[in-house]
């Protein structure tokens, strides 16, 4: 079970939390004109990295706060978190 | 008889004065305080314990702890009855009963054994070669007949009585393991400040200490154990723990340890558990977890009375137990003199057979000058004894020793066999530790690791004391040095231990002329030598391969004295050095661990978490039937009398249609939603518009994801400029909550809104019937209920005897309808006020079947047709999707599958006979006497009784649904074997025009 640092509460056991997907996909803004093949990347098409991923995590038994975690797929480590206005450290 | 293999000296741990009454197959026996029901067996003579796994072949004790592969027993009767219990690790309490498995009749005559006798028709991959064809066999044949013979002991099939707990623990750094090396560690870590668990599985902590002859400082190994126990005892930042065994490493240094609280305990008090599973969440781990002595392949080595060297030894030292009093001892190596040692102690000469030439060690030469002889170069070749070994053959190697050059046959009944020690890596390499193989000791060692572990002692391959010590006082102190600001080390005191020569590369016996017995590496799985000589010889080349094909290493088991050898055995054959055979992954648990101790106190009812309205003790009282709705118990039906649940079903819905009901909606999901961009938030979330929504006023709403299928739907009312009432449905209440947190913080965190769950701060109560009106007029007296004063999704503020309450006219069952919210702590109160007042009206409950029902007769949506396949045209809601605004999902409804006119689309169906009820998920088809495959037109989403028309009636989803009304297709349910004319009709089949919920 992994140890997560909340940016809000502080270190959490993982079943505090639930997993949210690639922190980076961007979702269109609304209105826009958009093709079918970038929609279609926006909402089914992510990268599946051996290592490096940042990615978003909800406290779901916590503070309720959507933030990022850098972690590596491969070896779950975690390298930095961050709330959702910030960039990571490392 | 009794307990005549005892030693007459009194240096163990066990108890004389205290005798231990238990049953071993039938016979009651007596061992002492202290004894494990091996020590106490051995003690009493008996060696055969069980049978073995593929061959039923008679087994014994090899071990005296977790290595032990042969001694699994079946624990206790009944509802208590556990299997596969390793007897060494069970401590001896009042009245246990143990007894045999994988034999029948007996463990002495086992029918079984046949397999046996016909060894050469069961070789490696025996079962995959065998059951392959004909292929319609396995099922039925095969599969059940393999399950029949496979498995050591009996699942009980009753519930377990006992009692489990969960724990979770922090430290800085956690010791698995209190042999010399932990011991040290822990003192260092905690005399330097740190906060320390230290785990030992056995009941005396001390390791190997408890057994070898040694000094620490002024104290021999064993006082000085002793001596650093009742220091870390007196510690407030230390946790001591026996009878724990730490059996997982998991990731962020969460490991898993499992303490046997009362097992040996005879009458533990009512509520004590009976195991305890802590998660430790550790800063460091340091992993002392010592070695285990290795096993020699020779022929017949499995029979009773074959032991490990180390296991003798510590059975007489701590247990005052003789395995025999005719012992051989067999060693490659010098470790295995100190049980020579401790025979001639007890005046019982042994036997020395060494396969190397020779040896100067401390040891052997004090052995030599006791005046024993020691046959050098030879080696074990078979041996004799059906239940119990009586004899072996004990040959001159000759200078390659690849073969025996002579052979002579000597009486024995036990021997004691060292092939040296193999460092237990289990948990190191559990944290994702890459080992590497240490050419010195021929074993595996922890290397590059990838958790915060670090092993030490004789299982990072350090095997003297001085060694030991010195690597746990250094890194215990310096580990804690990275939780403390004390810099506080303690010095390694000066220890004395013999020294001991090296040990020889062989771990397996040349077969003895003329004969090919079974050479056993793996006890626990009944792998032979020649099992890993065919797997090589059929083609299997990876490690990984030739273990599953062969069964070495895996189980409960998980290779503890076998890995090495069979590893060994590969690159022999393979003329490979070790390290690029590879080693196989150890898997958690290290030791088998029960059921019930991983379940812990998540059983029955306890299993989840159980939510209940705050009218859920009218609803008992008033016989409600309840079922389980995600967490919430609701109820589903309140039966009347005799009644079944289809007459109270029907009861309950009429009654709405007819008068009024009254139902329970607390469940619902409700989110506050506050702020000046609330309006527009709303507006992304939902497909219709929002922006205008007057105050004191609800609408109906419909969520989708962005892969446009609908998401959620509910009512969201508008209390004042800024402040919104959103209700969700009773399952996707906690999603829904998520899904807008998600766009608040994530997606669109410029808008200035927040959101709260109110769930359970109100109650909720539908009041649903024409004569609803009439009823809350006269509980409401304050309130204007006609149409013009509150109208169709509408809403008001009043009170009932000071109870603020807020009225909703919202409709699920499409009757004039009201939904009257209440503080929770107040639900149940106005609950039975309104039933009270609700009698003048005929008012009835009605549960979540009649809630159903109503609601499909009026073709209202629910979770069923909701079911994440559906965007809003499929379902009947394409009124409701705005095409002046973009919204969460708007995107996809544009794309070219979701814009096709045939598309599955939401219809009702009434069966021909109007009398046959048409089961849920039943196929539609066109023509039913087609031939497979026949293509699948959609399918049934709900189904009830209508009590409009007193006919079934359900919704389904199909092709081309609009066009398809009026036309006559079939139901069929292959499952029931049934097949249903049915015709199609609107799915809105009571009060189309919707007058009825704005009369």
């Amino acid at each position: 079970m992994l140890e997560i640092k909340c940016p809000y509460c502080g270190k959490r056991s993982q079943n505090e939390f639930s997993y949210g997907g690639d922190a980076t996909i961007k979702r269109p803004q609304l209105g826009e004109e958009i093709s079918t093949e970038d929609w279609d990347n926006f909402v089914y098409y992510r990268d599946n990295p051996r290592g490096k991923h940042s990615e978003l995590w909800h406290h779901v038994s916590g503070c309720r706060q959507w933030f990022k975690v850098s972690r590596d797929t491969a070896t779950h480590e975690i390298f930095d978190t961050c709330k959702m206005n910030e960039d990571f450290n490392v | 008889m009794f307990n005549s293999f005892r030693t007459t000296n009194s240096t163990g741990l066990i108890n004389k004065d205290k005798k231990i009454n238990f049953t071993f197959n039938g016979t009651i026996y007596h061992g002492y305080e202290g004894d494990t029901l091996a020590s106490a067996l051995i003690a009493n003579g008996v060696h055969l314990v069980g049978r073995s796994f593929k061959y039923h072949r008679p087994r014994g004790f090899l071990g005296v702890g977790v290595e032990e592969p042969n001694a699994m027993v079946q624990l206790h009767d009944g509802n208590k009855s556990e299997p596969n219990i390793i007897a060494t690790e069970v401590e001896l309490v009042e009245g246990l009963k143990a007894k045999s498995q994988n034999c029948w009749p007996s463990v002495q005559f086992d029918i079984g054994e046949i397999n046996n006798v016909l060894n050469r028709f069961f070789p490696a991959g025996f079962y995959y070669k065998t059951f392959m064809w004909p292929k319609s066999f396995w099922m039925k044949i095969y599969e059940p007949f393999i399950r029949k013979a496979a498995g050591m002991g009996k699942a009980p099939l009753l519930p377990d009585p006992d009692r489990y707990e969960h724990n979770y623990e922090h430290c800085d750094v956690l010791v698995v393991g209190s042999g010399p090396s932990g011991l040290a560690s822990a003192l260092a870590a905690a005399k330097n400040g740190a906060r320390v668990i230290l785990a030992e599985d056995k009941p005396n902590f001390g390791g190997s200490l408890l057994t070898d002859e040694v000094t620490i400082g002024n104290m021999s190994g064993k006082e000085w154990a002793s001596d650093t126990i009742s220091q870390l005892k007196s510690m407030p930042n230390v946790i001591l723990k026996k009878r724990s065994q730490v059996f997982g490493y998991y990731d962020h240094n969460m490991t898993v340890m499992i303490e046997r609280v009362s097992d040996h305990i005879e009458n533990p008090s009512k509520y004590t558990p009976r195991q305890r599973l802590h998660y430790i969440r550790a800063g460091e781990v340091i992993v002392s977890t010592g070695s285990i002595e290795r096993p020699i392949s020779f022929g017949n080595n499995d029979r009773p009375g074959i032991v490990l060297a180390s296991a003798a030894k510590e059975y007489m030292k701590v247990y005052e137990t003789l395995v025999g009093k005719k012992p051989i001892i067999f060693t490659n190596n010098d470790t295995a003199y100190s049980t020579a040692l401790e025979f001639i102690k007890n005046d019982i000469e042994p036997i020395i057979v060494d396969t190397r030439d020779s040896s100067n060690g401390e040891l052997v030469k004090e052995v030599q000058q006791k005046g024993i002889s020691i046959k050098f170069n030879s080696g074990i070749a078979d041996t004799k004894g059906h239940l119990k070994i009586n004899s072996a053959i004990i040959g001159k190697l000759d200078s390659s020793k690849e073969s025996f050059i002579s052979e002579e046959t000597v009486e024995c009944d036990c021997i004691c066999m060292s092939g040296g020690w193999t460092p237990t890596v289990h948990l190191s390499s559990q944290a994702g530790n890459k080992l590497k193989f240490n050419e010195d000791i021929d074993a595996f060692v922890p290397d590059k690791k990838r958790q915060k572990e670090t092993a030490i002692g004789a299982a990072n391959g350090s095997f003297t004391l001085n060694q030991s010590l010195a690597e746990g006082f250094q890194v215990g102190f310096d580990l804690s040095n990275k939780f403390t600001d004390q810099n506080n080390p303690t010095n390694s005191p000066n220890s004395n231990e013999p020294s001991y020569e090296k040990h020889e590369k062989l771990w397996c016996m040349p077969l003895p002329s003329g004969k090919k017995p079974k050479r056993f590496i793996d006890f626990q799985n009944d792998v032979a030598v020649s099992d890993v000589e065919l797997a090589i010889r059929e083609g299997f080349r990876s490690i990984e391969h030739v273990k599953r094909y062969t069964t070495l290493g895996m189980a409960g088991d998980q290779g503890k004295t076998s890995n090495l050898n069979g590893l060994q055995y590969v690159s022999k054959i393979e003329k490979k050095i070790v390290p690029e055979v590879g080693h196989t992954t150890f898997r958690p648990p290290y030791t088998p661990v029960t059921i019930g101790a991983i379940v812990g106190r998540e059983v029955g009812n306890h299993y989840l978490p159980t939510r209940k309205s705050p009218i859920h003790t009218w609803h008992e009282e008033n016989n409600a039937v309840f079922v389980a709705a995600g967490l919430w118990q609701r109820p589903r039906y309140y039966p009347r009398g005799s009644e079944d649940m289809n007459s109270a079903v029907n009861r309950e819905a009429a009654n709405v249609r007819k008068n009024v009901g009254i139902c329970d909606v607390t469940t619902l999901g409700k989110i506050d939603i506050k702020g000046p961009d609330a309006p527009e938030f709303l507006n992304r979330v939902y497909t219709n518009a929002w922006l205008k929504l007057p105050v004191g006023k609800a609408r109906y709403g419909v969520m989708l994801r962005e892969d446009g299928m609908v998401f959620d739907d509910g009512t969201t009312s508008r209390l004042s400029e800024n402040h919104f009432h959103m209700t969700t449905t009773t399952a996707q209440a906690a999603n829904v909550l998520s899904h807008l947190e998600y766009y608040l913080q994530v997606v669109w965190p410029d808008l200035d809104v927040n959101v709260l769950s109110t769930t359970e701060q109100w109650s909720g109560i539908a009041v649903a019937g024409p004569k609803s009106r009439d009823l809350l007029s006269k509980l409401f007296p304050d309130v204007d209920m006609s149409n013009e004063g509150l109208p169709f999704m509408g809403l008001v503020d009043s009170s009932i005897d000071g109870i603020k309450a807020r009225i909703y006219r919202i409709s699920f069952s499409g009757e004039l309808a009201y939904e009257v919210n209440v503080e929770s702590n107040y639900g149940l109160y106005i609950w039975k006020k309104i039933m009270e007042e609700g009698q003048s009206f005929d008012i009835q409950p009605y549960g979540t079947e009649a809630l159903s029902t109503l609601r499909i007769e009026m073709g209202h949506v629910a979770g069923a047709e909701l079911d994440g396949r559906t965007i809003p045209f499929d379902v009947g809601l394409n009124s409701m999707v705005s095409q002046k605004k973009d919204f969460i999902g708007k995107r996809s409804l544009s794309k070219d599958a979701f814009t096709e006119s045939d598309r599955q689309t939401i219809v009702g169906l009434v069966p021909l006979d109007k009398k046959t009820k048409i089961p849920e998920g039943s196929h539609i088809i066109e023509d039913n006497s087609a031939v497979a495959p026949i293509p699948k037109l959609g399918h049934v989403s709900s189904s009830c009784w209508s009590v409009e028309y007193n006919n079934p009636f359900s919704i389904a989803i199909i092709k081309d649904g609009k066009n398809k009304i009026g036309k006559n297709l079939y139901a069929v349910s292959p499952l029931k074997d049934i097949s249903i004319p049915v015709e199609v009709v609107s799915s809105h089949y009571v009060d189309p025009e919707g007058s009825r919920v704005r009369s």
